[in-house]
């Protein structure tokens, strides 16, 4: 994963709550077999409208999405994550996410980032004045910080140390080898299996 | 202090608890199928790892398969060449697969638990969010991402911090006539929003939910995603068991005996506090359908689409704008006269034989309206099985419904069957999201019982509609 400490660019304020992951990247992308190349399905249906906000020519290369509450909601799909990455978003800003949305963001090096809603009102007001402005996500303090606006936010200290390490997760769990062995040399007999081997 | 059911399944599955870090926690059962698995593969091969455990994990083919011709090359290419995939993964890494044309076939939601791989006191995940279908066991079960799928792969666990819990309490002694599982659920989704049960597992409780069969349950659980819970559990009881003795993965003699005991202690303790408690009262309940574009956006059958401007916050109101225009209804409108194109009866919300049998009975002996095409599709190829060999596929084609062959179908728009712009359906499936069924297409979630009779009346009904019409209509007229 690629790791996440700070980063400063332009936004787009997403004035909808409840973008579910259908919105975000529809069904038919999820044929594909790779994890990139989803760019262009991001927000697919709502992009074919010329006065849709990604559409603009002056969010052209902006990196931070700010988005109503309730954010990913619906399927587990991990695409939803790459479209945005692949896209070039690199921060997420909403006052509330759809937790497996949120876990797979998190594993990915997209950062969420949950703010009170009349922070996220003032990021969009900044946004929509003057989309030349800069939003700046740091995860070392915390803190997003844009002209007039610094907004402390919290997240678990391990999620943040794997974020800004950019560790995988499964090299971590793997270091706990015996405590995995130990515990499956006392599953009970009954529990079910789905071969014999 | 007591523990509640949720955290008694944790606790059993607790590999690792270190302070500052999330629980390590084993996982009993990984389902995999064709759509967020292919990365995943990948990932263990680019690492030079193997399947841990191929004795706790099993795939299937749903999302991407045909509903028709299922004995010919699949037409879809990209489709093709996912499903090709899963059948090279599952060959390489020496995984159990059930392909499309395999009896075993089906849904995964439906699969786990007809082969008895789902049972109380388990942890099951699966790259999908309906996973939260097997917690009416009494498992703990949920939806996870494919960087998810691919740590379950490399290590049997997942890192987890452990969600809150949730009562929903259905106080009464049962749901009322007409009221199924699936107007529950939809009441309870509309009650605490698309968010309400976020960073909680749910335990649905009370005298009315102990009455439901395992199918009702199932309904209840699968939905639970939809109210924001990645999990949502009822406590394991002679249902339960009753449901799964005699299931080809069920434990057998000693230990039978051993799982039942266990299972029996899977029940939340008398003094055990959840984080949060909703209450709702059975008698309320009537049949529920959404006018909206997320599962929160609902109303009894009996109302009106609402109009925007009664939501004082300003969020609702612009979300219920938005989709009334996507849904093209007018505040005020009965939604009984909302007229639909389609109906769709299937998914792992109801795609159960009970789900079938209670749709079959409300169109035997009636006929589709004109117009309005009606599709049945059983959550498994077993479940299609047993449908035909009650009659059941009779009773649809004869009532001018077409009968396929099972899989995800109109669920969501990964393979033929889908909504063409601007159609309208009534679905049982879980998700009314704009575009799921098909770019353009208008979703009302229904329970097989309203999907019944709108088909026969053409316009969102319940069963109650089709006696006051049979009524008006004498019979041979």
């Amino acid at each position: 994963m690629e790791a996440f400490t700070t980063h400063t660019g332009r936004a787009v304020p997403l004035r909808r709550s409840n973008v579910d992951t259908d919105q975000i990247i529809p069904a038919h992308w999820l044929k594909k077999v790779t994890r990139d190349g989803f760019e262009d399905g991001l927000f697919e249906a709502w992009r074919k409208d010329p006065e849709f906000i990604l559409n603009k020519e002056e969010r052209e290369g902006a990196t931070v999405l700010v988005a109503g509450p309730d954010f990913g909601t619906g399927s587990s799909r991990e695409h939803a994550v790459w479209a945005l990455q692949n896209y070039g978003f690199k921060a997420v800003i909403s006052s509330r996410f759809a937790d497996i949305f949120r876990g797979n963001s998190l594993k990915n090096g997209l950062l969420t980032v949950v703010l009170d809603q009349k922070v996220v009102d003032a990021l969009w007001e900044l946004a929509d004045a003057d989309p030349t402005a800069e939003i700046t996500v740091d995860l070392q303090e915390r803190q997003v910080r844009a002209e007039g606006i610094t907004a402390d936010f919290e997240l678990d200290e391990n999620a943040r140390w794997r974020l800004l390490n950019g560790l995988d997760d499964i090299s971590i769990t793997l270091q706990n080898e015996p405590d995995i062995a130990a515990y499956e040399s006392g599953r009970p007999a009954y529990k079910p299996r789905t071969v014999q081997v | 202090m007591g523990r509640t059911l949720a955290e008694k399944v944790w606790d059993d599955h607790v590999v690792r608890r270190a302070e500052g870090e999330p629980d390590l926690l084993y996982i009993d059962l990984h389902l995999l199928h064709e759509v967020t698995s292919p990365q995943a593969f990948d990932g263990l091969r680019k690492s030079g790892r193997q399947v841990r455990r191929l004795d706790l994990t099993i795939a299937t083919e749903d999302h991407n398969t045909p509903t028709l011709d299922i004995d010919k090359p699949i037409a879809d290419p990209v489709s093709r060449v996912q499903l090709e995939t899963l059948r090279k993964n599952a060959a390489d890494f020496g995984v159990r697969l059930h392909s499309l044309g395999d009896v075993e076939q089906g849904v995964v939601h439906v699969v786990g638990p007809q082969l008895g791989l789902t049972q109380p006191g388990t942890t099951v995940v699966c790259g999908d969010s309906h996973t939260s279908t097997h917690g009416a066991f009494g498992a703990l079960a949920f939806g996870i991402g494919t960087s998810q799928v691919e740590h379950v792969l490399a290590t049997q666990t997942l890192p987890l911090a452990r969600p809150k819990t949730m009562a929903i309490t259905v106080e009464g002694d049962e749901l009322p006539d007409g009221v199924s599982a699936k107007d529950l659920i939809l009441a309870i989704i509309t009650k605490i929003g698309t968010g309400g049960g976020q960073g909680y597992i749910l335990e649905y409780r009370g005298p009315a939910i102990e009455k439901l069969s395992m199918e009702a349950r199932m309904t209840i659980c699968n939905m639970s995603i939809e109210a924001g819970a990645r999990a949502g559990m009822i406590a394991p009881d002679e249902t339960t068991f009753d449901y799964i003795k005699g299931r080809d993965h069920a434990p057998e003699g000693e230990d039978w005996d051993a799982a039942v005991a266990y299972w029996k202690t899977l029940k939340t303790d008398e003094d055990a506090v959840f984080d949060a408690e909703v209450v709702i009262k059975a008698e309320e309940l009537a049949p529920f359908v959404t006018w909206g574009t997320n599962p929160g956006q609902g109303a009894p059958l009996t109302a009106n689409v609402p109009d925007p401007a009664s939501y004082e916050d300003a969020s609702e109101r612009h979300a219920a704008e938005k989709a009334l225009e996507y849904m093209g209804l007018e505040a005020g409108q009965a939604l009984r006269d909302i007229k639909v194109d389609t109906v769709f009866v299937g998914s792992c919300t109801n795609g159960r034989i009970e789900d079938l049998r209670a749709a079959a009975a409300i169109v035997e002996g009636r006929k589709i309206a004109d117009g309005v095409r009606m599709l049945v599709v059983p959550g498994s190829a077993r479940v299609g099985l047993q449908a035909v060999s009650e009659g059941l596929d009779k009773v649809f084609k004869e009532a001018g419904a077409e009968w396929r062959h099972a899989g995800c179908s109109m669920c969501l728009g990964m393979n033929p069957d889908q909504l063409a712009p601007g159609e309208r359906s009534a679905s049982t499936s879980n998700r009314n999201f704009e575009g799921r069924q098909g770019k353009g297409g208008r979703t009302h979630l229904v329970s097989p019982q309203v999907a019944a009779a709108t088909a026969v009346l053409g316009h969102l009904a319940s069963p109650a509609d089709l006696s006051e019409a049979d009524a008006r209509t004498p019979a041979g007229v």
